[in-house]
């Protein structure tokens, strides 16, 4: 079944030597039942206009590169289909609380500077040489971090955040879900260091629950539930600082 | 250096408010706001004068009134504060500051007048 | 040769963001949900202080509930509690650690039933107590 229809995608367009704000620009896209939106996209600089500017690589929803808000949702395009959208339209814009620099493509400088904040590796407590093993861990001490393991920083998240939105200076999901992964390590010594993050009024304390963050995750990472357990564990710190002897960290 | 956030006090109320009211919040409003002034399932007198001072005479009717009180007042006014920023109002230390001041005065005189009620 | 302005930025603005979304009205009505807990810790405040007055004052206060006013109030104040305890539960998965029962994670669902059956039985328990003081 190969049957060729037509749909109508509807881009953003933003050029920064030109524009001041986007606009919107609709083409007449013919897909095919298996044809993503990314595809739908690649055909659209390929045969109607080559000045059309996004990110992809792999298409198999795991480099994280085509996040894009598609009908207003945040989504990797690879991982969308257009059939599910016709006989209506498909408007495709940039991430939202992300700048724009042109077209669907944004400016993630902003996260990686929070990612590098949360010290998303492992801090072990004595480092082993190889001739020493492994560090051994059970299945039960894995299943802590997994899921949280699976992000791909393809800032879904982000853009379905408000929080983030109203306040940039919110550490945010994943860069949290992130900091979790490694604090709930049994391999990892680094929530002492972490914590600080999390304590501040930008780190765990800048999430009000919305969780939309969770519903969009193309990895079923849940950051909303990384996020908000470590409301609890920075409550214990504030309060247990208080019972440790002075000078103790 | 960042400075710790001040949340976990705040938020631990909210959230103790929170679970309350979750727990016994619909029945609460449903008893004292619908069935008994309108007899409707229960009768008009459950809540009688005699009653409710009872209640408040005895240390676990106080303390019972006193929490729910307190709590809905601590896990409102601190909802609220971010209601004021989700709609893009900045909120300052002070507004935050009035928030809690707010359901700390709601506590102080409920505590009050339980203690003026007598036991 | 002048490099061309590709340092312009784009970002959209935040005006009626919770517009743009039905999982954000949505969120924004559990979030007003606080305004009528306010409001309804600020009754049972005014009815403890009637209390505090005597029986007369007392029954001012009772005979003011009954008003239709209140009672309308009341009732839009029940299920905003009412979604608060709904949202509030259905959320409680993403407040806690991972709980291991017999080397198995405790699904979210089960934690999602139990805190609505205790708040069931609870609420229960409040009617039955105040039921049971009938003259």
């Amino acid at each position: 079944m190969t049957t060729t229809r037509i749909i109508e995608i509807e881009c953003q367009r933003f050029n920064p030597q030109t524009d001041s704000e986007p606009h919107f620009q609709s083409y007449q896209v013919p897909f095919s039942e298996e044809m993503s939106v990314l595809q739908g996209l690649q055909y659209i600089k390929d045969h109607l206009d080559g000045s059309l500017t996004f990110r992809w690589s792999c298409r198999m929803a795991i480099c994280g590169s085509c996040g894009s808000m598609v009908n207003g949702v945040p989504q990797l395009s690879c991982h969308t289909f257009l059939r599910d959208y016709f006989p209506d339209k498909v408007r495709i814009e940039p991430l939202n609380h992300f700048p724009v620099l042109r077209d669907l493509a944004i400016d993630q400088t902003d996260f990686l500077a929070k990612l590098e904040s949360v010290k998303p590796y492992l801090i072990p407590d004595t480092e082993k040489t190889p001739a020493q093993g492994t560090y051994l861990q059970t299945p039960q001490q894995m299943d802590e971090y997994y899921q949280y393991s699976e992000c791909i920083n393809c800032l879904l998240c982000y853009a379905a955040c408000p929080q983030y939105g109203l306040n940039k200076e919110f550490t945010g999901p994943a860069a949290l879900a992130l900091l979790h992964r490694y604090n709930a390590d049994s391999r990892d010594a680094g929530s002492a260091e972490r914590m600080e993050v999390i304590n501040g009024e930008n780190g765990v304390w800048g999430c009000t629950l919305v969780s939309y963050c969770s519903e969009v995750c193309p990895k079923g990472v849940d950051p909303a539930r990384a996020i908000n357990q470590n409301k609890i564990n920075s409550t214990k710190d504030y309060f247990l600082r208080f019972l440790q002897p002075r000078g103790g960290k | 250096m960042i400075r710790r956030s001040n949340k976990p006090v705040f938020w631990s109320l909210f959230g103790a408010g929170g679970m309350v009211s979750a727990l016994i919040g619909p029945m609460l409003v449903f008893v004292t706001g619908i069935a008994v002034p309108l007899g409707f399932l229960l009768p008009h007198d459950a809540l009688r004068y005699e009653r409710m001072l009872a209640l408040a005479h005895n240390p676990a009717g106080k303390l019972a009134l006193a929490v729910v009180i307190s709590l809905f007042l601590f896990h409102g006014c601190h909802r609220f504060y971010h209601c004021l920023h989700d709609f893009g109002i900045h909120v300052t230390a002070g507004m935050k500051a009035a928030c809690h001041g707010f359901a700390a005065a709601g506590t102080a005189l409920a505590v009050y007048l339980l203690l003026v009620i007598g036991f | 040769m002048p490099a061309p302005n590709l340092l312009n930025r784009y970002t959209r603005p935040m005006e009626g963001w919770w517009r743009r979304n039905p999982f954000y009205l949505w969120y924004m009505l559990r979030e007003a949900s606080c305004v009528f807990i306010i409001a309804y810790a600020l009754v049972l405040l005014c009815g403890l202080y009637r209390l505090s007055q005597g029986e007369a004052a007392f029954n001012g206060w009772l005979a003011a509930l009954a008003t239709p006013r209140s009672i309308a109030f009341h009732g839009i104040t029940a299920m905003m509690v009412l979604y608060h305890a709904w949202t509030w539960f259905k959320v409680m998965p993403k407040t806690l650690p991972f709980i291991h029962i017999g080397g198995k994670r405790m699904p979210d669902a089960a934690i999602v039933t139990s805190g609505l059956a205790a708040a069931v039985v609870l609420s229960a328990l409040l009617f039955v107590l105040v039921w049971s003081g009938r003259s």
